[in-house]
């Protein structure tokens, strides 16, 4: 398949927040990605679709540090992580935030302990000033009265909604989401697609999403946060380079990029094994 | 055969480099920030003040289980008197030490290696690096340096409670006075048996935090990982632990600690 390549003078900024060049990754001899490449710019969001077990989530977490590729390079801010050392990759950490599939709240901990944590590594010691920013955030994804709540009180949705607030704490710059809405009912995930809209739009964050549902990647390609509804509204454009969204679709295939473009490209393919995965 | 024995020989070797990695690098966590001194005095409470029930009460039958099997043999020849120094050497040098140490594995190993093998499977270690935290200071070094000051002063606690659960079998069996018993126990014990007996909680103090924690960080699997990973834990740690004594035991005797 060949794969379509936007102009990459409209998307990029002079240095693009993240950007991937080959970067290839294997597990016990089973190459999980391939050459990989790709930009995402300031204020943009990529899309990552693929089956399970193509190596989307091994990407955010490549993109993290948390692993390091074979082969290739991963540049934040147009510095390479791949050489740096764990303890230089925590100060790299700041710039972004993740989402886990689950949320990964630490189930020890309370809402505002979870929300607090990295605010208390980074050295907040005014209990006053913390909770008002623990308190802000909570507002932020409409949940400020489960302040005391432990997760296991929390529904699915609740989870990865303090997830989010605990990972724009330190107002990162990038957001990494992995399966945000995967298990939850239609209602629930549009609540989080509003969200990451809100944070994209309204806080211009780069944002990387992982996702299996169409319906959810359609809604951030074509539509934009409205702070006067508080809700979705259409987006100019097709998604792509002359859409307020600025989003483009990454499909991996076997780790290897297979499509590479903005949702109306994604959706006029002729590929059959587009179709089969749009259907 | 080559390719399955080849295979557990590699996967030994790297268990036992990646094991010394985790020891060396929670043993300079302590010298450098952060340090998380809440979490190890927290620690301390749980792996010391939740343990001391268990290890009291093994303690105290184990010193009367002592002072039984051996009044038997002490009264055929009419020394049913040494009652006192059997247990307190008995309980000092070996059986406080070890059955302390065991009983806290099965207690703490296990804990250690579920509550840290869950984080690993609910992707809250990866939450934690995300968060610009280094999960082996944050989890590892508390609990490696909570149960060494823990563990020796459990160990101190048992060998005490074994030699009161010695001294009522004694003086109930025996007919040995207080007096009696607690002066043969208190003339039997030397600096050398006392540094036997404090020098291997040490030892084991870090089989048992860091058995746990290593099984807990290679948890994979789901819930059924855990479960594995903290089965293992408590019988490597106990296994260790026996390893460990004999040659403590053979080295302190060499060197000249008889």
């Amino acid at each position: 398949m060949e794969t379509t390549q936007p102009n990459s003078k409209k998307y990029s900024s002079p240095t693009p927040p993240v950007e991937l060049r080959r970067v290839s990754m294997s597990f016990d001899e089973k190459q999980v990605l391939d050459n990989v490449s790709f930009q995402v710019g300031a204020g943009e969001t990529l899309v990552l679709l693929g089956v399970t077990g193509s190596g989307k989530s091994v990407l955010l977490k490549l993109i993290l540090g948390l692993i390091k590729p074979d082969a290739g390079q991963v540049l934040i801010d147009g510095k390479d992580l791949v050489p740096l050392p764990e303890t230089e990759l925590l100060a790299f950490r700041r710039r972004m935030g993740i989402v886990f599939q689950e949320g990964a709240l630490f189930d020890s901990l309370s809402v505002f302990e979870n929300v607090a944590y990295r605010l208390r590594e980074e050295g907040e010691r005014d209990e006053a000033r913390l909770e008002q920013r623990v308190r802000e955030l909570l507002r932020f994804v409409e949940l400020e009265h489960t302040l005391d709540k432990m997760p296991a009180e929390l529904s699915g949705g609740m989870r990865r909604r303090v997830a989010i607030a605990r990972a724009i704490a330190s107002k990162p710059s990038i957001m990494l989401y992995d399966s945000p809405t995967a298990g939850l009912d239609p209602i629930t995930a549009q609540a989080i697609n509003v969200l990451i809209a809100k944070l994209r739009d309204v806080e211009h964050v780069s944002s990387l999403v992982v996702t299996h549902r169409l319906a959810d990647a359609y809604a951030l390609a074509n539509f934009i946060y409205s702070p006067e509804i508080q809700d979705l509204t259409p987006a100019a454009g097709d998604g792509g380079a002359g859409s307020c969204t600025l989003t483009r679709f990454l499909v991996l295939r076997d780790g290897a990029t297979y499509f590479w473009g903005t949702a109306e490209q994604l959706i006029s393919a002729a590929d059959p094994y587009l179709r089969k995965f749009l259907a | 055969m080559n390719g399955v024995v080849g295979t557990l020989i590699k996967r030994t070797v790297l268990a036992v480099q990646e094991f010394t990695e985790l020891f060396f690098s929670s043993a300079r966590h302590a010298v450098t920030k952060p340090r998380y001194l809440t979490d190890t005095l927290i620690q301390t409470d749980v792996i010391g003040f939740g343990s001391l029930p268990i290890v009291l009460l093994i303690g105290f039958f184990t010193g009367g289980v002592t002072a039984l099997q051996t009044y038997r043999t002490l009264s055929r020849f009419g020394e049913t008197a040494l009652l006192g120094q059997v247990v307190a050497l008995a309980m000092v040098r070996e059986m406080g030490p070890v059955l302390t140490a065991l009983m806290v594995a099965a207690r703490n190993s296990s804990g250690i290696a579920s509550e840290i093998g869950s984080m690993q499977v609910s992707e809250q270690i990866d939450a934690m690096r995300a968060l610009g935290t280094d999960p082996l200071r944050k989890l590892v070094t508390p609990r490696l340096y909570a149960t060494l000051i823990a563990l020796p002063l459990l160990t101190i606690l048992s060998d005490f409670m074994g030699l009161v659960g010695g001294a009522i079998i004694s003086m109930s069996a025996a007919h040995l006075s207080a007096s009696e018993y607690w002066y043969s126990a208190y003339q039997a014990l030397e600096f050398e048996d006392c540094v036997q007996g404090l020098v291997k909680p040490f030892f084991f103090a870090v089989i048992v935090s860091l058995v746990g924690c290593y099984f807990g960080l290679h948890t994979t699997g789901g819930t059924e990982g855990v479960g594995r990973a903290t089965t293992r834990a408590v019988v490597v740690a106990c296994a260790l632990i026996f390893i460990f004594d004999f040659f403590i035991t053979k080295f302190l005797l060499a060197i000249g600690f008889f």
